[in-house]
């Protein structure tokens, strides 16, 4: 997983309440078979004029000219600005998939919705709470200014805005080391490495026969 | 302190634990399979990861195979994205390896959970894990078995390891006798009638019991494939004589002197005297009958010789508009007696019950009939859970009585289990299914499920609606 440190990076608004995760990746884009290739697709209904289906063409497709994100002052942003409860409904995985290979890499929202919230820590996509007026102001400022920038400091745990206001954000320990470091779940545990060598050597001597690995 | 089983799988397992109780589990069988592998696998790829052990692997293609024309190989896989599924299965086991692999069209391919323990690479004292929910079938053989999620695999695939909490425990002790024509599907379904689809919710369950004993392998594995449809991750059920008896001579089950040293500790894979559940339910084989579902949810059970419910006699108002919802979408009357409920179409097979038992069973009551499928019925599909279970159904002519009296006989594989391949029910139809999920849709957009056991399902088949298997006995 790539390491969060310091971010520096161009913010979209996305000024709209409970974007769910099938509006953020729609459900016909999960039966592909990899994790990557999703950042076309991200709001697809809401991004192109047409219906979008696995293995279509995107560059070849209508864009919708309304679309926020399709916008030349947004284009290169990676950091979204939107409103409370974002991400919700469905489980999958495949909607910080899509934000993260997008190009977002913090997401500011007042509120989650809790499995996603999750997930995207899993992906090395960092969500972070700040107070609603707080998420009104930076979305009309963001709107306001073309080329507004936000600058979010994970050691320090704030948001840097243009005029130097620093905007501070909560996060657990855990997950902060882990974003820190760019250890995912897997890395975090690879770090037992010898733990589970030596507990495997205990019981593969004591029980060999679960380590078999020839068809007698 | 007296442990149950569940207690001596969890410790025996524990890599490393935090103070939250939060541990590492180490785990043994890994059961792969091409709907929920592709995203590991490519997570490995982006990551620069490998397996840390190919050979806990066992993999097969089982969801969205065909059953039919076998002889068009790959190109019988109509749906292009189930066909890259399989397709990519083939080359992720080739570049990264495993134990086994029994490909699409192999001779020993077959339904994921009905081939790990038929080869034996699902063995007592084992955590197995797939990414599939009804990996509880596994605990039939005194193992901690459960489904996982995609990046869990994942990090299975990676590290050998699974981040987990330990569950809650429940006992279900069934003793006494099942009446003649009554199976462990029977079983399980009184089951979860009885605790309903949240009974075993945060619980591993251990089945206990003298009518639990008494069960076959095939039997008990039907019986912890619905675990998971009582709420629970895990279901489980103590080592004896009938699981060693089964094991022996398996492809991958130990030899020899490894054999011995073997058994003798699976022979303390059992719950000790005394031991402490978290809860115990109780019930008695005699009293359970041959159970078919009217709704959509395995809770919304009744017994053969009941009736569809009236919303009207129940009180609570949600349980009420969860009944008339459940009744709208079947296309069932309130009152209506089970055994006039009349069926589309008939499916004998998914990972509850495919094994040679269940199609002896079916072959039992088509003999005992001694008539064709009714000729009301549409289609009356049996789809063997496995290559294996195929060849041997063939061996003892079952396939025959079958045919005869106009049952389609089948390629192995999930089939009409998830409708992910061609065999679906059509919008309305009606279906006696010996599979494990009536939810809306789950056997076609607006089918209709009932489930129960593969003897009642064949006599559905016959008469046209459901009967009474008991009294053919
Ligand atoms: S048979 Fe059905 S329940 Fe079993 S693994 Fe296949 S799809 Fe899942």
């Amino acid at each position: 997983m790539e390491k969060f440190v310091q971010h520096k990076g161009l913010a979209a608004p996305m000024d709209r309440e409970n974007v769910d995760t099938d509006a953020i990746i729609p459900k016909q884009f999960l039966k592909s078979i990899h994790r990557t290739g999703f950042g076309e697709n991200l709001f697809d209904a809401w991004r192109y004029l047409d219906t979008g289906e696995p293995g279509m063409d995107n560059a070849a497709r209508p864009l919708n000219p309304d679309f926020v994100l399709n916008q030349a002052r947004y284009r290169g942003a990676s950091i979204l600005v939107a409103g409370k409860n974002f991400g919700c409904g469905s489980s999958r995985e495949h909607a910080p998939w899509a934000l993260q290979q997008y190009g977002f890499r913090a997401i500011i929202a007042p509120s989650f919705a809790d499995i996603f919230f999750n997930n995207c820590y899993k992906n090395g996509l960092l969500p972070i709470v700040l107070e609603a007026g707080t998420v009104r102001r930076l979305i009309d400022a963001i709107k306001g200014f073309v080329g507004y920038e936000l600058v979010v400091d994970l050691e320090a745990q704030t948001v840097r805005t243009p005029d130097a206001e620093a905007l501070a954000f909560d996060i657990t320990p855990h997950r902060k080391y882990c974003l820190l470091n760019g250890f995912d779940d897997i890395g975090l545990t690879l770090r037992s490495a010898d733990k589970i060598r030596a507990f495997e050597a205990e019981r593969r001597a004591r029980h060999p026969y679960y380590f078999n690995s020839r068809v007698a | 302190m007296p442990q149950t089983l569940y207690d001596k799988l969890w410790d025996s397992h524990v890599v490393h634990s935090e103070e939250d109780g939060t541990a590492l589990l180490y785990i043994d069988r890994h059961l792969v399979h091409e709907v929920t592998s592709p995203q590991a696998f490519e997570g490995l790829r982006v990551a620069g990861r490998k397996l840390w052990r190919a050979d806990s692997i066992v993999c097969t293609a089982d969801h969205n195979t065909p059953t039919t024309d076998w002889d068009r190989g790959i190109d019988g896989i109509a749906d292009p994205i189930a066909r890259e599924q399989v397709v990519t299965l083939d080359r992720n086991i080739r570049a990264f390896g495993s134990l086994a692999y029994f490909p699409f069209l192999d001779k020993q391919q077959g339904i994921v959970h009905v081939i790990g323990p038929e080869q034996g690479a699902t063995l007592p004292g084992m955590t197995v894990v797939c990414g599939d929910s009804h990996t509880s079938t596994h605990g039939a053989f005194a193992c901690l078995a459960h489904g996982i999620g995609t990046s869990e695999v994942e990090h299975v695939m990676a590290t050998q390891c699974l981040v987990a909490k330990k569950m809650k425990s429940m006992l279900v002790r069934i003793d006494g006798a099942l009446p003649a024509g009554v199976t462990a599907k029977d079983m399980a379904l009184a089951v979860i009638g009885r605790i309903g689809t949240a009974g075993g919710t945060g619980c591993a369950i251990e089945f206990a019991g003298s009518a639990v004993r008494a069960l076959s392998m095939e039997g008990r594995m039907t019986l912890c494939n619905m675990a998971i449809e009582a709420g629970a991750r895990a279901g489980m059920i103590a080592f004896d004589d009938v699981t060693a008896a089964y094991l022996k001579g398996r492809a991958f089950a130990p030899k020899g002197a490894e054999w011995d040293v073997a058994v003798a500790y699976w022979r303390t894979l059992k719950s000790d005297e005394g031991a402490r559940f978290d809860a115990t339910v109780e019930m008695r084989a005699e009293e359970i009958a041959p159970q078919v579902t009217w709704g959509t949810s395995p809770e919304m059970v009744v017994t053969v010789d009941g009736r569809v419910p009236d919303p009207e006699r129940e009180k609570d108002a949600a349980r009420r508009s969860g009944i008339e919802a459940a009744l709208k979408y079947m296309g069932l009357a309130p009152n209506t007696p089970m055994t006039e409920i009349r069926v589309d179409r008939v499916f004998i097979g998914s990972c509850t019950n495919s094994r040679i038992e269940d199609i002896r069973q079916a072959a039992w009551v088509v003999r005992r009939l001694g008539r064709r499928v009714a000729s009301s019925v549409k289609q009356a599909l049996v789809v063997p859970g496995s290559g294996l279970v195929k060849a041997q159904a063939e061996a003892e002519g079952l396939d025959r009585v079958l045919k005869d009296a106009g049952f389609e006989w089948r390629e192995p594989g999930c089939s009409m289990c998830l409708a992910m391949n061609a065999d679906r029910l059509e919008p309305g139809e009606r279906c006696a299914s010996t599979s494990n999920r009536n939810f809306e849709g789950r056997q076609g957009a607006g089918g209709r499920t009932h489930l129960v056991s593969p003897a009642m399902a064949a006599a559905a088949a016959i008469e046209g609606r459901f009967a009474d298997v008991r009294k053919l006995t």
